[in-house]
């Protein structure tokens, strides 16, 4: 019991994470290699907050999204002019040297890591905070910010010339899954206790964008579906050892050439929809009983 | 003085590895616009085969060197037709082809580690260790060895690119593949040849970086420096690749030496940042609308 608990803490904990990248992925088009590093410094942050000056679990928390959003604000002022494969790279180089900082700040424990933290990340707890952030993605998402973030995604250009301001959603984008990505990171060493900068390297990023690819750009609920089966799976096929990320490796091979638009590919599974499908199918066996 | 002479040396001697690694990257890029984060993959796949081939099966030197090129440059080709050739068709998006190479790089990371297994091995030493000395300066073996043989070849690259008829379509199908395709350049065999080519430089660098450290599933991961480098010089010329992988060398080995090693990747990753802020084209690319 301990360890499906244990599971889903992670998938909820993932997810978070996944569903900042989906705004920023899915729904801007920009991909980022990077997320890791926001997750590192939410995770960090959260830890120095609680542990060291002893505020509160979820003050830290949103503490330490504010700063890790100012951060990447900083990050995006620099790197959002940058196109393509550039953009990728800047991301992955700050990631990375964020990662290096760490290692070397040694009032953090440095590459030893910092042991010792107290759990207070539950089943619970990462849910409800997941369902928050879902609620607030999806106002978001069909909210007029939305329509220019979806329309910087389909057409750069037309959207800069009917005046939506590109660089400045491409920031808030930016900002609000650098947000989710440090609260997952809080969430994450919480339920660790034990947090090292090696858990956030750039292998923990492309996992992220895996996740949003794998479920479906531009698609909320295939964020979702992503991040639950690619955490899942690992831990399923716990007994296979190695062979799992080989079998990882080539599931994403498999899905970039088989099944591009991801899982989900860009439609929404809502509550009203599943109530609408399911009213739908007991309408249809109502009906063969009259029948 | 002598101590920065010796850093220049250790610098070039580490930034030739880099060398043939950032040019296979770059190759691949000048005709296919996107990173190959596999190649990583294939570095190590080679070091594998010349390891095994000089310890289990006891070839000489040079034998292993042609088996892990020759291997390597296979492996490319087969990462290339599964994970690559698929999308051409389809003609996808660059993002597809990157997060298809992460694919491949996990799974040949992986299934080294599920069938080898996670050890570090050492190669034989076949080259001795006295180091030859000149003057106050101390020379090693490896590392000349390692200097002479990027240059040698990374010299037989640049003629086969500029003076061979396979070179020139290379070099047009870089330029524009449309246009090349027009002009009845096979450009499905010019990207077979990019990729055996590239695989091959990567499994020389592989066993030459295996023989200086050691052998083990990750060591793909230096290829990031290798990227840098590319980045560095500029993406997609090969002239670039190899002077920012000499740069990033030196000045790698100038900050181990002068400062300290744990800020050796800080400065190449800031490196990184600095270059694409200040000239994303790099130092010797072709400035590009797209890129900034």
């Amino acid at each position: 019991m301990d360890y499906i608990n244990g599971m889903i803490a992670l998938i909820g904990i993932n997810l978070l994470a996944v569903l900042g990248l989906s705004l920023l992925t899915g729904f801007t088009g920009l991909f980022s290699f990077g997320h890791a590093g926001f997750m590192a410094i939410g995770a960090y942050l959260t830890v120095w907050f609680s542990m060291k000056l002893g505020v509160n679990f979820y003050a830290a928390l949103l503490l330490a999204a504010l700063i890790t959003g100012g951060v990447s604000l900083v990050i995006g002022r620099i790197t959002l002019n940058l196109k393509g494969d550039y953009f990728i790279i800047a991301t992955m180089g700050f990631a990375e040297a964020i990662r290096l900082i760490l290692d070397n700040f040694q009032a953090f424990g440095g590459a030893r890591g910092w042991p010792g933290i107290t759990t207070h990340t539950n089943v619970v707890n990462v849910w409800l905070i997941n369902l928050i952030g879902v609620v607030i993605l999806v106002n978001i998402i069909w909210s007029r910010h939305g329509r220019n973030f979806k329309a910087i995604r389909e057409e750069e250009l037309a959207s800069q010339i009917i005046g939506i301001n590109v660089f400045r959603y491409k920031m808030i984008s930016l900002m609000i899954s650098a947000m989710y990505a440090a609260v997952s990171g809080g969430l994450f060493a919480h339920y660790m206790s034990f947090i090292q900068p090696k858990m956030f390297q750039i292998i923990k990023s492309t996992e992220l964008t895996i996740m949003v690819i794998f479920g479906g750009m531009g698609s909320v609920s295939g964020s979702i579906i992503g991040a639950i089966i690619l955490t899942a799976l690992p831990q399923v096929l716990l007994s296979l050892d190695a062979w799992r990320y080989v079998i990882y490796g080539a599931a994403v091979i498999f899905i970039m050439i088989a099944r591009p638009q991801g899982m989900m590919g860009g439609f929404e599974l809502t509550p009203a929809q599943i109530k609408g499908k399911l009213a739908a199918l007991k309408e249809k066996r109502t009906k063969k009983g009259v029948a | 003085m002598t101590t920065f002479l010796q850093q220049v040396i250790n610098g070039l001697s580490i930034g030739s590895i880099y060398a043939l690694m950032a040019v296979g990257y770059s190759l691949v890029y000048s005709i296919m616009n996107f990173s190959n984060f596999a190649h990583g993959g294939v570095i190590m796949i080679g070091s594998y085969i010349g390891f095994f081939a000089m310890t289990v099966a006891g070839v000489p030197f040079p034998a292993a060197f042609a088996a892990a090129a020759l291997g390597a440059g296979l492996v490319a080709v087969v990462v290339e037709k599964a994970a690559y050739g698929p999308l051409r068709q389809r003609k996808a998006p660059f993002l597809y082809y990157i997060i298809s190479a992460m694919g491949a790089s996990m799974f040949l990371e992986n299934i080294v580690l599920a069938t080898i297994g996670p050890d570090f091995r050492t190669f034989p030493n076949v080259l001795g260790s006295k180091p030859f000395q000149l003057g106050e300066l101390m020379i090693g073996r490896l590392d000349l060895a390692m200097f002479l043989i990027s240059s040698v070849t990374l010299a037989l690259l640049v003629y086969f690119i500029e003076k061979t008829k396979t070179g020139m379509a290379i070099r047009a199908t870089s330029y524009s593949e449309r246009a090349s395709a027009l002009m009845g350049v096979n450009t499905e065999k010019v990207i077979f040849i990019i990729f055996i080519i590239g695989g091959a430089l990567a499994g020389i660098a592989g066993i030459l970086f295996g023989m200086k450290y050691t052998v083990f599933p990750t060591m793909g991961n230096i290829t990031m420096k290798a990227f840098i480098a590319a980045v560095f010089g500029g993406l997609g010329s090969l002239p670039g690749a190899v002077l920012g992988a000499v740069l990033l060398g030196i000045i790698e080995t100038m900050t181990s030496a002068y400062l300290s090693s744990t800020w050796r990747d800080l400065i190449a990753f800031g490196l990184l940042i600095f270059i694409l802020v200040v000239r994303p084209s790099g130092l010797m690319g072709k400035n590009n609308e797209d890129k900034a």
